[in-house]
């Protein structure tokens, strides 16, 4: 199985987003990740998919997903030709002594932090699936105390606009 | 969108004239409370409602109205359980890609989502087996769902479509204002096959040494029979039609090698089986067709027409996928590949030798019970050759439904209607009387089984008050005949609840006269042909015909589900004999 980043127009009608999750449910098709959000054009969401499926499947996953009359375009997101990013907050467990060092750690990875208190600190971080898999390591050892991540939003690199069918 | 009539008018005004402008001349329904709006105004419509006496009658009948007519079948029915009895024809329909639209009420707007009475989301439930579906909540877009509905049921891949409607919506105020374009961005299907790919399926024929055309319901869908039939001829290969395609091309043809599949003729499996090229016209690859897929036409390559871009690589890996209109696609082909042939074309007369000597030495066949009973095959085709090839054939599922389809001679498109997707069983009745409303003038025959007529019977009783003169013949073996069989050859001859009974009771002859139908029935040889003549010569009613069959007898050949489809069986344990240098 590889993952594959699928970026979906589809009509911002009631129940979209229930006939994406009925057809992935099922054809048997596994979600990593969904965001789904307006656009520049107020009738169309755009929804970012990421899916686990063998390379000879993708095709047919794009397919069906075409087939649905609310979706107007579906496109595969190569990861070096498109920005794909998700957002993370989390909440670290702090003292005196390791305060100085989480802030050292929100700094290299370019994150910031959000919220201080007494024996934590809230920090937001964006990025991609690794680098956000890289600041939770570091950040491990301190302690999290809880944490809350985005699916992935991505967009094709370039002036190439999102297009219809 | 353009303004078509001004003035102000109920939703539910508004979705009959909206139905009127789309063409309808018929639907099949039974009102109740959030459906009520509508049907004030259907009383008056110059559309003809059939009041049928289930929802699934309904439903079934739009279909068969459908599948005669090639126009959209309609049917429609109230909120909850009125449009949860619709879920069976509207999966049934999307399954066997015929153009069905089904309205539904629904309870108002404002207590959607409030477990109301005789609430259901229906919406939710048929997403998954429908092309698509609408709940539409204010009476202005009631024209435009309506429109979309229609289009979106009858173009591309035909299908099932569900338009929901708020009873405040059909009571509502509103001004008529039918659309004469569609807001549709994401659903544009494709028409035209790509050109370099009609080369490359030109090219990979004319190099073919052993093609075979593997034909599907998609040819009479497309109405391309004529198209078939001219590029059946010009490439000179053995023609195989499924279930569903049954009719595409006619079964006196002699390139003809019938249908393929679980219970397909020998020649017809085998030929598909040691094709090297499978001619793919409007088929899918069902799992009846192609038995365990891995050994399926092991040495074939793949030329796949077919309107639907996602049945191309769905199931078999395709060497060239030719999407569009199959009407338009033969068109494109068939100039490109007499040009073909002019450069190359390889003989395939041994090849067509060899099918036809599968075809000569294993033909279909069955033997009269020693015990003098009825054989069931000699029934049906007994039925086939007196009512013709212009009878339209409307059959149940199980046996009855497998020796319809092998014992009766289809010689032309939509003569041959059954259940062959969702495997419904209840499909014939309702089915057959709407395949009877829209064509009056010809013979409608169901050939049902005694289980699946208990399912839907109660719709003779529509067809016998609405003047709908269909004519059933229940092939009577007094069990869930196919169930059986599959209990004989898997289960150690256990039969779990397979046994109905029905020599005993019901009486199906009364139970006939009971619904305003002539009641007749036949036990043996002699009486059959009579009783289909006495059944012929009614008109001006519906006829029940019992025949009461021998209940052991098989469908055969067969390849069990999941075996390969090299393991054909002509009967118990009889496996045709092959000469060495065929296999």
């Amino acid at each position: 199985m590889a993952t594959h980043t699928l970026s979906v127009l589809v009509e911002n009608s009631p129940g979209v987003l229930a006939r994406i999750a009925s057809l992935f449910s099922r054809r048997g098709y596994n979600i990593d990740s969904l965001a789904v959000g307006p656009t520049e054009d107020a009738n169309i969401s755009r929804m970012t998919i990421v899916i686990d499926v063998e390379d000879h499947a993708l095709e047919q996953v794009i397919a069906q997903l075409d087939k649905l009359i609310d979706v107007i375009n579906t496109d595969r997101l190569d990861p070096v030709t498109s920005v794909q990013r998700e957002l993370l907050l989390v909440k670290v467990n702090t003292t005196p002594e390791t305060r100085s060092q989480v802030l050292e750690t929100v700094q290299l990875f370019r994150a910031k932090v959000v919220d201080v208190a007494q024996d934590a600190v809230t920090i937001e971080a964006t990025g991609n699936a690794e680098k956000i898999q890289a600041l939770l390591r570091v950040l491990e050892p301190y302690g999290i105390k809880e944490l809350v991540q985005s699916g992935l939003v991505a967009m094709e690199r370039g002036l190439k606009p999102g297009k219809g069918k | 969108m353009t303004s078509n009539t001004a003035g102000s008018v109920t939703g539910a005004q508004s979705l009959v004239k909206s139905l009127e402008l789309a063409g309808v001349d018929v639907m099949f329904g039974i009102p109740g409370g959030a459906i009520l709006p509508a049907y004030d105004p259907i009383f008056d419509s110059k559309i003809r409602h059939i009041l049928v006496r289930h929802e699934q009658g309904a439903g079934h009948a739009a279909t068969g109205y459908a599948q005669v007519t090639g126009r959209v079948g309609v049917c429609i029915a109230t909120s909850g359980p009125g449009a949860t009895n619709l879920v069976t024809p509207l999966a049934d329909a999307q399954m066997d890609s015929v153009p069905l639209v089904a309205i539904t009420g629904q309870v108002n707007s404002t207590s959607i989502g409030t477990d109301a009475f005789q609430e259901a989301d229906i919406r939710g439930i048929t997403m998954p087996v429908t092309k698509h579906n609408f709940l539409v909540t204010n009476p202005k877009d009631i024209p435009h769902a309506i429109a979309s509905a229609f289009h979106i049921a009858s173009t591309g891949r035909p299908g099932a479509v569900l338009v929901d409607i708020a009873k405040d919506a059909l009571s509502g105020m509103t001004t008529f204002d039918y659309p004469t374009s569609l807001n549709l961005a994401g659903y544009k299907p494709v028409l035209n096959p790509n050109e370099s790919d009609i080369r490359d399926a030109a090219r990979l024929i004319a190099e073919s040494k052993q093609p075979v055309l593997y034909v599907g319901g998609g040819i009479i869908k497309a109405n391309a029979s004529k198209e078939l039939m001219k590029l059946a001829e010009l490439t000179g290969a053995p023609v195989v039609t499924t279930l569903m395609a049954l009719g595409a091309f006619p079964d006196s043809h002699p390139q003809h090698l019938g249908m393929p599949g679980m219970h397909g003729t020998v020649a017809a499996v085998t030929a598909l089986q040691k094709a090297d090229l499978l001619i793919t016209l409007g088929a899918r690859f069902d799992d009846r067709v192609t038995g365990k897929l891995s050994s399926f036409a092991p040495n074939a390559k793949v030329i796949h027409a077919d309107i639907d871009p996602a049945e191309i690589g769905k199931l078999r890996r395709v060497d060239v996928p030719l999407v569009g209109d199959l009407k338009n696609t033969i068109d494109a082909l068939l100039p490109a590949l007499k040009a073909e042939f002019k450069k190359n074309h390889v003989d395939i007369s041994g090849w067509v030798k060899q099918v036809q000597g599968w075809r000569e030495t294993y033909p279909l066949g069955y033997d009269h019970p020693a015990d003098g009973s009825l054989s069931p095959q000699y029934v049906i085709e007994r039925l086939g050759k007196i009512a013709g090839p212009d009878a339209i054939y409307v059959a149940g599922v199980g046996q009855h439904q497998m020796w319809a389809s092998q014992f009766v001679q289809y010689e032309r498109p939509r003569s041959w209607l059954n259940s062959g997707g969702l495997g419904t069983m209840g499909y014939a009745v309702p089915a057959a009387m709407g395949a009877k409303v829209g064509a009056p003038d010809r013979t409608v025959w169901a050939i049902d089984g005694d289980g699946c007529f208990q399912m839907t019977n109660q719709e003779l009783t529509t067809c016998a008050l609405n003047g709908i003169p269909v004519k059933i013949a229940i092939i009577n073996n007094e069990s869930l005949g196919m169930v059986r069989q599959w209990q004989s050859l898997f289960y150690n001859e256990r039969y779990s609840n397979t046994d109905l009974h029905s020599k005993r009771i019901p009486d199906f002859a009364k139970l006939g006269e009971a619904m305003g139908c002539v009641g007749l029935r036949a036990d043996s040889r002699d009486q059959v042909d009579a009783v289909i003549e006495k059944a012929m010569s009614i008109n001006d009613q519906p006829v029940v015909v019992d025949f009461s069959v021998h209940r052991d007898a098989m469908v055969w050949p067969m390849v069990a589900a999941g075996t390969s489809n090299d393991s054909i069986t002509l009967a118990r344990s009889l496996a045709p004999v092959w000469d060495s240098q065929e296999l």
